[in-house]
């Protein structure tokens, strides 16, 4: 792949699960093992409760596009085409900033509501960003 | 929890504003705190409290030679002022200094000694926004409006009327930076930004600053302007990352904040003469106004193109042209304030007739924070 020249994540000890289930291809969320509630970002308690007692999961990886915006303005690191940058819902509930891909970057194709599913960018050999594309059904 | 009312005495913009290549940033701070001390009649020995945002109140205060018994650094974006405000009332109240200078200096065009913007990779923004493209204001602040605009039915003309209502502002204001009336259409046809922005739909970005001083209201009745009296206060913040927003169609720090600053100054929706809301982007004002509670959930475009906020509307909203036309160096709360307290002291460009009440509602970040505060020019 080419050289990647975008911004890239650096992991915290709190976040390098994600991260790694990233580079292994699966979108790992956490639970809250008291009040069951799944949240993002990751950090090792539940900000629902309070609770430490928490659990990393692998999440479904389903998705339905919540909000986006398809910048127009060139930039040196994501060329001059327009892109989306999108938040998305996750089927277990948290919402994440992405990027929606495989489909053409207009408002026509890009429908709120639309049903997405993850996908993994590979940056490098540590770094592989979740994007989501269009549900095949 | 007031015990005594706090006034502003001193409030004023830099010299120039715009295009200020010959000034640093620190300068400009210094320049709106100069005609602010000149305003109130007096120096910076009399200077007691130094707040600011961004840059230092420790610059600001040495570059100025105050020596403050009272120092707040309250940087949470563009309504830090806001926050400063409602912190040295409670101050002045507490007997912590007597006489607080609040600054705002942006060299947002211009960058002559500016403060550089950069993330770090490892923080939450760092790893789980910015890496999708999330950098600059236009690509953040922008991106629940697709949200709101399905959710409560507004469309594109809707959040193009704001742009043109405030141009009718900025028309009335000979220091705004763009004067000439536009239409929708102008608006809808100007370069696409972020879809669904486009540029007329974004604010400006600008050199200048502010300054603003108080004390408490005792003292105010012997300074040579008219006092401009703070009878409620508000703030709040939510999420650093817009992602994170709990709900993309309402501001929960804009609740929180509206709602104490009400129920502080003890008024009504329709006691409200004036009114700022920071518009960074042409969703702010809609965002505000439901809100703060002036309009109901989806009800608020409506009410801009009903002419409602419009010269010689029941709620004249951003009176000076707002950032979408007046100016917007970084920092634009600052300006919301000073716009405030010249319709109270009845000196504005554009006056709002007998106006008594004016609030000032500002955000910070992305949505990130909120400040409010109410201004009157009779004594409580
Ligand atoms: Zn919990």
């Amino acid at each position: 792949m080419a050289d990647y020249n975008r911004p890239l994540p650096a992991p915290t000890p709190e976040t390098q699960h994600f991260w790694d289930g990233c580079r292994e291809g699966e979108l790992r969320l956490q639970r809250c093992t008291s009040c069951k509630e799944s949240y993002f970002p990751p950090r090792p308690f539940c900000p629902a409760c309070g609770s430490r007692d928490v659990e990393i999961y692998k999440a479904s990886g389903k998705a339905t596009l919540y909000s986006y915006v398809i910048n127009h303005r060139p930039r040196p690191d994501f060329g001059d085409t327009p892109h989306s940058i999108a938040v998305v819902t996750l089927a277990e509930g948290p919402r994440m900033m992405t990027n929606i891909v495989d489909c053409p970057q207009t408002p026509e194709a890009l429908e709120l509501d639309m049903a997405l599913e993850v996908t993994f960018e590979k940056a490098n050999d540590e770094i592989s960003l979740p994007k989501f594309k269009p549900s095949k059904g | 929890m007031k015990q005594k009312t706090v006034a502003v005495v001193g409030a004023a913009e830099t010299t120039e504003m715009g295009k200020i290549p010959n000034m640093s940033q620190i300068m400009l701070h210094a320049d709106a705190a100069l005609n602010a001390m000149k305003d109130a009649g007096l120096t910076a020995k009399d200077i007691d409290g130094v707040a600011t945002a961004g840059d230092s109140p420790v610059e600001v205060a040495h570059y100025l030679g105050i020596t403050p018994t009272w120092v707040d650094g309250t940087s949470v974006g563009g309504c830090s002022f806001m926050l400063h405000v409602r912190h040295a009332a409670a101050a002045i109240n507490e007997g912590l200094c007597n006489t607080v200078l609040i600054t705002h200096a942006e060299s947002g065009r211009s960058r002559v000694g500016a403060r550089r913007f950069s993330r770090d990779p490892a923080s939450q923004m760092g790893q789980f926004e910015v890496p999708y493209g999330v950098t600059t204001p236009p690509t953040m602040f922008t991106i629940p409006v697709l949200r709101y605009m399905k959710d409560v039915g507004v469309t594109e003309e809707g959040l193009a009327q704001v742009a043109v209502v405030q141009r009718e502002w900025a028309a009335k204001n000979p220091r705004a930076s763009f004067r000439d009336p536009i239409t929708v259409d102008d608006v809808l046809n100007s370069k696409m930004i972020a879809w669904p922005f486009r540029l007329l739909m974004c604010c400006l970005v600008t050199d200048g600053g502010g300054a603003l001083i108080l004390t408490s209201a005792e003292r105010a009745k012997d300074f040579p302007q008219k006092p401009v009296y703070i009878l409620g206060t508000g703030e709040s913040c939510e999420t650093p990352m817009i992602s994170q927003m709990e709900d993309f169609t309402t501001s929960k720090a804009f609740r929180v904040s509206g709602k104490k600053a009400f129920e502080e100054a003890g008024i009504k929706h329709s006691d409200v003469d004036h009114l700022m809301i920071y518009d960074a982007f042409a969703h702010l004002p809609l965002y505000g106004l439901e809100d703060l509670g002036f309009c109901e959930r989806g009800e608020a475009a409506a009410f801009i193109r009903e002419g409602h906020t419009r010269p010689g509307g029941k709620l004249p909203l951003n009176t000076n042209g707002g950032g979408l036309s007046y100016m917007h160096s970084g920092m634009y709360g600052m300006y919301a304030l000073q716009e405030s307290v010249r319709q109270m002291r009845g000196i504005a460009p554009a006056q709002v007739p007998g106006a008594k009440i004016s609030i000032a509602h500002g955000v910070g970040g992305m949505f990130a924070a909120s400040g409010t505060i109410v201004f009157s020019n009779e004594a409580p």
